[in-house]
């Protein structure tokens, strides 16, 4: 039982971490803000999801499971949110200062 | 093994101060110093620290980095180039982080043996304050003193804020915090999380008995959702003059004081308290601190007054 915990923990994580990578990757290579946000939001949503999914299994009860999962959350509704105001921002014509 | 990524989370830190530092923009500088805050705040996490971790997120990141970007925001585009500091003044400051370098690498690099530390005997007295959290002791209980003075200051920064409000607007409400274009996200983002939000706060402060969290962490998060009300334009800041929020912003030091003085009475002096009654006024003194921590933060931030009182 515990094989296939470890097992499912060090595949998402590392599942989690390629698209950390990925996303990384993008944001330095991709050549506009929307690109880039896009590639960002990969890591935060996927990447960051993946890796709590990964970390629940090896979580010692119930109630730190869930807290894992609504730290996932919030950061699922920051994000969306920064990203949707960066590029609301941008489309206005970017930093004017 | 284990020390590689403590080794690449100092070199990020180094990284990310050299270029706050050095960074041309003001504006630039101050998201620098935020980075900093936040890879501050997982350096005392990989130190065991959790408390000072949350301490330094919640108010060295957040809460200072948002009073910084105001700042900039406040100040004209102008008077960006001219800050230049003065080639000695300059040497002085390098000689002085030089000093201050270099005598914490000596007392880390040879400590005294053995340390002096007073943890042995603050361990050996939580029982009798029923806390849990030897952070929360030390700050409400053994050094209860510094911990008043320090929200005394605060209040006393408020104050400094406020009293750079021009004479015909005295009374009146701060600026708007709203940003430049009203934007769907941010409302909706003000309406779905301070629920969330102020139920992790009240958390926060009542979990700093027994575990990590406490006060100042819990009422900056409580700030923080204010604040964030107020920037998607759902609520406007409140004028200074109104009597609710000046008792707000004294609740805090108030009940600290009584409580202080009730100890000449209950218990053997100034700050102290009776053992069968300790966790119930440190408690009471928490929740008071971190109610006038949240209104003092929020305000701070607002800014002096702009609008004639109405």
């Amino acid at each position: 039982m515990s094989l296939m915990a470890d097992t499912l923990t060090i595949a998402a994580v590392s599942a989690g971490l390629f698209f950390f990578l990925a996303g990384t990757v993008g944001l330095l290579r991709f050549p506009d803000t929307l690109t880039r946000l896009h590639a960002l939001t990969k890591a935060d949503n996927l990447g960051f999801g993946l890796i709590v999914l990964g970390l629940l299994p090896q979580s010692p009860d119930v109630a730190s499971g869930l807290k894992l999962v609504v730290v996932w959350l919030l950061v699922q509704l920051a994000g969306a949110s920064a990203s949707q105001l960066i590029a609301q921002f941008a489309s206005k014509g970017g930093p004017s200062a | 093994m284990s020390l590689l990524p403590d080794f690449a989370l100092m070199l990020l830190i180094l990284i990310a101060a050299v270029w706050t530092v050095s960074a041309r923009d003001r504006r630039d500088s101050v998201i620098g110093f935020i980075v900093v805050g936040l890879l501050l705040s997982l350096a005392w996490i990989r130190l065991n620290s959790v408390d000072v971790a949350l301490t330094e997120a919640a108010v060295g990141g957040g809460a200072t980095g948002l009073l910084l970007l105001r700042a900039c925001a406040r100040l004209g585009p102008n008077e960006t180039e001219g800050v230049s500091l003065k080639v000695s003044l300059r040497i002085l400051t390098g000689v002085l982080c030089t000093v201050v370098a270099v005598a914490l690498a000596t007392i880390v690099l040879y400590p005294i043996e053995p340390a002096p530390t007073l943890a042995p005997t603050a361990a050996a007295h939580m029982g009798e304050i029923g806390l849990g959290n030897p952070v929360t002791v030390v700050l409400l209980a053994y050094r209860a003193i510094d911990t008043l003075l320090e929200k005394v200051v605060l209040v006393l920064a408020l104050i400094g804020v406020w009293a750079l409000t021009p004479d015909p607007l005295w009374g009146g409400a701060p600026g708007s915090l709203r940003a430049q274009h009203s934007s769907g996200p941010l409302t909706f983002l003000a309406q779905v999380l301070p629920p969330v939000g102020i139920v992790i706060g009240v958390y926060l402060i009542w979990n700093g008995a027994d575990r990590p969290g406490g006060t100042f962490q819990g009422g900056t998060v409580l700030a923080a959702m204010w604040l964030l009300v107020m920037m998607a334009d759902l609520r406007e800041p409140p004028e200074i003059r109104l009597h609710t929020l000046r008792r707000l912003v004294v609740l805090g030091p108030v009940v600290f004081l009584v409580a202080g003085f009730a100890g000449f009475w209950i218990a053997n002096g100034f700050l102290s308290y009776p053992p069968d009654l300790a966790k119930p006024i440190i408690v009471l003194v928490e929740a008071a601190l971190a109610l006038s921590i949240a209104v003092i933060l929020g305000m701070l931030v607002a800014g002096p007054a702009a609008r004639a009182p109405r």
